[in-house]
């Protein structure tokens, strides 16, 4: 199993992407630099965080132009997990594979700090090994992750369970005062229709270890692995 | 003299200066040539009125690899092959003018110190000083200080581990900004600042040249200025974009056997990158202006050899590798050129074409004048240290919940969560503990260590007393690492003060330095690395004296580091060092500032004291003795307390606490060499013991749990209400 990690100029998450996949989970994962196309060598694409291309325009409407962006749309359309994590999450609302968009925060600051985010659907290759409404404790490092769309695709997302993540209170309550950004409906991460692609704003890449305050990102990728696993 | 007064006062040279340049060049300079030694003989490169008052400091210790002025940063050895560069900066002129550019600029330029020697940055702190926030000039210069912090700092992936963050009038219109970078490299993968063997190539790579920044090091950050004069120009603009491939692609280049050497161009430019590295490799250089790719046409070589551009490194090349180094470059999207290359004359020569525009001795522009000035101890501060403590009438029981609500509301008490939390403080993976806390520790991947980091400085210390504060600023910042379970390594300082040639200013410059030297000396901290940021005044008001320690310790097993909330109910907290504040512990501090508005009193720190302590706290941490220690500083025991209890949420209650002499000294006296623990009942007896080792005394001072602080009947409070307060300290 080989995870792919892309790295646009202006990346940065992709260090610590491969630290939690590589040093942590003991899993096999490389680089993949934005202009490559061949990539269909890899079981899972893990679009990470960063300021691709400086955030420049708006975040992630460059990157999405970037030669590697078709071969993901490819590789998604077979069915095979993809994760964008915070820019890697507005990369692929840009680019279309996810609907929505991501907002600047409510309050107009970056926002960096630790969130709970309740798993809404245990049936995704991202979260099988969580329990139902499991909270994972997980942080958050954005200025633009207030989650928008339009009333019709909220009401698809619910409807369809497509919305994975919400920021929740550390006892679970879904309201305001768990909410670091201003998303509707508290949306932390959704997928596509066919539930492989997930764009996220916390970073599980950071917790990864108790050491560094939780580990439940872990739950994440081990998810991912066990789903590989199964269908291979 | 051919050179009229007005020319000289831009380039901020003095008449005699010039005398001296035609003496030692044996003719008159021309223009350019002028302009070379304007900005390198800028006391802000020069450091002509603190570089033998430096000396005093210690710079040598057996884990020291590069001390001041040697490279970039400096560097400490922290075993296992692993080096630590560090390195703290002022950008407090240009934020003055421009504050979001100015404090973004000032982390870029930072950051380029760190991986120029080949260390990839994983740490940013900073030390920020400003006028009140009730003041809307004010209020517009702290969010674009802290907006540029967090607009460069979070686009380079460098986490933002700490810092502190102060205010008082004498910074309005005057910010301080001093940001400190911290990186990690391999021992013997170091790149050296300089320009060694002829023929071999000068590769400028990074942004274009433009006419930002003309002058900054010597006309912004070497004299005073009053806003109106309209330096904004003199300004540059930040691209954390490219800073950010910049990293990359240089860290890239230092692991490869291409390169001789690298060398960031800051203050004064292209000039100074290339004259510091042909004098770090004895040689000298040629370079070609017209092959400095320009933002703008027309630039003369003036322009173009004094620009601040942001974003270039010089990157010094072995003849051959030209061609790889450019690939290397291209494939990061950077534009890189071959701007000339090494001579072995010991002379910098710069061209227009064929046209030779300047001709100059390395040596001569790399040898400033030094001057010892007279230091006078001004009359008023005999004035301003006779506090007659018994003209103020003690804190009545009553009144101390609703003080100690009042300063946990005060702008230099409360919480600076609404600042840090605008930085990434996590991305790298490393932070184990987070800003907000007396030191930021950050693990080592690969190893079971830890370094603990922080900065400080109290302004107000050092104009009550200028070597008393400057000895306060290391050993406070030592007690800071020391609650964090962290043995000190090295120390990197920034000296912020007003224009040195009023010899008052001077003369808190010299006490503020042998204060620091005696600290360092006495703790046994060598000091590495450092900044001097002068003429910090506008109007003729200068600036507290404000020296900042930013200091590095070292924790040899991550898992006994230490914070400073408590963690459980039902533990005994403690008092580490003397339970009894005298009256004049209330000088200089928040509470008479706050409650009484005076800024009076004279300070003072027993280091043998200090020192036992530091050790005492390490033992105790080492030994998994205690659960929390937190530094007993601004605002006293009652806030240290609160702090404490407001961490996790975790209340205290005291029924046998017992006090002599004035309350408010002892409640909110600033006494020095002080740190609150909180211990197990059954490790109670250890840590008693290990106090004895050190003479340290102990206090029991009440017992953990609850949601209230209590002591007696002198307080009883919620740690909502507490918290409500210590939330809003910063008004925003």
């Amino acid at each position: 199993m080989k995870f792919g990690i892309i790295v646009f100029p202006g990346t940065w998450s992709d260090r610590d992407c491969y630290y939690a996949i590589s040093d942590v989970l003991g899993q096999k994962a490389e680089y993949i630099w934005h202009t490559e196309t061949q990539i269909s060598n890899y079981d899972c694409i893990v679009l990470p965080g960063g300021f691709s291309y400086g955030d420049y325009l708006r975040p992630g409407a460059i990157a999405r132009f970037s030669p590697v962006m078709a071969s993901v749309e490819e590789f998604a359309s077979q069915g095979k997990p993809v994760i964008g994590i915070c820019n890697g999450f507005q990369i692929l609302c840009e680019s279309g594979l996810l609907p929505g968009i991501l907002r600047q925060n409510d309050h107009l600051q970056y926002r960096c700090q630790w969130t709970y985010i309740r798993t809404e659907n245990i049936s995704t290759p991202f979260t099988t090994l969580c329990q139902e409404k499991q909270l994972l404790k997980i942080p958050v490092s954005h200025y633009e992750g207030s989650y928008y769309a339009d009333e019709k695709t909220l009401t698809e997302l619910e409807a369809k369970h497509r919305i994975i993540f919400r920021y929740a209170t550390a006892d679970g309550k879904i309201n305001s005062d768990a909410n670091p950004n201003g998303a509707l409906h508290n949306i932390a991460g959704v997928v596509n229709k066919s539930g492989n692609v997930l764009g996220m704003m916390p970073h599980p890449e950071r917790a990864c270890e108790s050491l560094l305050g939780s580990s439940d990102g872990n739950l994440i990728w081990e998810s991912i692995i066990a789903s590989i696993q199964r269908n291979p | 003299m051919p050179v009229s007064k007005e020319i000289l006062d831009e380039i901020a040279l003095k008449p005699a200066e010039y005398q001296l340049i035609v003496k030692q060049l044996g003719r008159e300079p021309n223009q350019l040539e002028l302009g070379l030694f304007g900005a390198l003989w800028s006391e802000h490169c020069g450091y002509k009125h603190s570089r033998t008052l430096l000396k005093q400091l210690p710079s040598s210790g057996k884990h020291v690899l590069v001390k001041p002025g040697q490279e970039n940063a400096g560097a400490v050895d922290i075993g296992d092959g692993q080096v630590v560069i560090f390195k703290i900066e002022s950008h407090n002129h240009p934020s003055a003018v421009e504050p979001y550019q100015g404090a973004a600029t000032g982390v870029g330029g930072i950051v380029r110190d760190i991986f120029t020697m080949g260390a990839r940055p994983v740490a940013l702190l900073n030390s920020l000083r400003f006028g009140y926030l009730n003041n809307p000039h004010n209020r517009y210069l702290f969010g674009g200080v802290i907006g540029g912090i967090a607009g460069y700092g979070n686009c380079l992936g460098i986490p933002n581990v700490g810092g502190e963050a102060f205010f008082a009038d004498c910074y309005s219109a005057n910010p301080l900004i001093n940001v400190l970078c911290l990186g990690i490299a391999e021992r013997n993968k170091l790149v050296k600042s300089q320009a060694r063997g002829e023929g071999n190539l000068l590769v400028l790579a990074g942004a274009d040249t433009g006419r930002d920044g003309l002058h900054g090091a010597s006309g912004l950050a070497s004299r005073t200025f009053d806003e109106e004069k309209g330096l904004r120009s003199a300004v540059q603009v930040g691209n954390p974009f490219l800073e950010k491939l910049l990293i990359e692609s240089c860290l890239e280049l230092a692991k490869t056997d291409w390169i001789i050497g690298m060398q960031d161009l800051g203050a004064a430019g292209l000039t100074s990158a290339s004259v510091e590295s042909a004098s770090k490799g004895e040689s000298g250089i040629e370079i070609d202006v017209l092959k400095v790719p320009r933002r703008e046409k027309g630039m003369t070589p003036y322009e173009v050899m004094l620009s601040e551009s942001q974003e270039r490194m010089l990157v010094i090349v072995k003849k051959g590798c030209e061609d790889k180094v450019k690939a290397l470059f291209d494939r990061y999207e950077i534009r890189s050129d071959i701007i000339g290359h090494v001579t072995s004359d010991k002379i910098v020569r710069i061209k227009e074409g064929n046209k030779i525009v300047a001709e100059v001795p390395v040596n001569l522009l790399t040898s400033p004048p030094t001057y010892r000035l007279r230091a006078k101890k001004p009359d008023w501060l005999a004035k301003l240290q006779s506090l007659d403590v018994k003209s103020i009438p003690d804190i009545s029981l009553k009144k101390i919940g609703t003080t100690l609500i009042k300063l946990l509301a005060s702008p230099n008490i409360g919480s600076k969560r609404n600042i840090y939390r605008q930085y990434d403080h996590q991305v790298g993976n490393n932070s184990v503990v987070l800003p907000g806390s007396d030191a930021a520790v950050l693990r080592i991947k690969g190893t079971s260590k830890a370094i603990s980091l922080t900065t400080d400085g109290n302004g107000r210390y050092c104009y009550l007393n200028p070597y008393v504060g400057g000895v306060i600023a290391v050993a406070e910042a030592a007690r800071n690492l020391a609650c964090s379970g962290a043995c000190p390594l090295a120390i990197t300082d920034c000296l912020n003060l007003g224009n040195p040639e009023r010899n008052d200013v001077y003369y808190q410059l010299k006490e503020c330095i042998a204060g620091m030297a005696r600290a360092c000396k006495e703790l046994k901290i060598p000091v590495v690395s450092g900044n001097v940021s002068l003429y910090n005044e506008t109007r003729d008001e200068a600036i507290y004296p404000t020296p900042i320690a930013g200091m590095l310790g070292l924790i040899e097993d991550v898992n006994r580091h230490c914070t400073f909330g408590f963690k459980n109910e039902g533990d005994i907290v403690f008092l580490l060092g003397n339970a009894q504040a005298d009256d004049s512990s209330l000088s200089g501090s928040e509470y008479l500032n706050i409650i009484h508005g005076l800024v009076m009193g004279d300070i003072s720190i027993d280091l043998e004291m200090e020192k036992r302590l530091h050790q005492c706290c390490i033992e105790l941490i080492k030994q998994n003795t205690i659960k929390s220690a937190h530094d007993c500083s601004e605002g006293g025991l009652l806030v240290c307390l609160a702090e404490s209890c407001l961490a996790n949420g975790i209340g205290f209650a005291s029924q046998s606490w017992r006090t002599e002499g004035r309350l408010d000294a002892a409640l909110f006296g600033e006494a020095q060499s002080r740190i609150i623990v909180s211990v197990a009942s059954n490790l109670v007896t250890k840590l008693e013991k290990i106090a004895l080792k050190w003479q340290i005394p102990i206090t029991s001072l009440g017992i953990t749990g609850g949601k209230r602080l209590i002591i007696k009947d002198y307080i009883n409070i919620t740690l909502d209400k507490m918290e409500k307060a210590w939330l809003s300290g910063l008004g925003i």
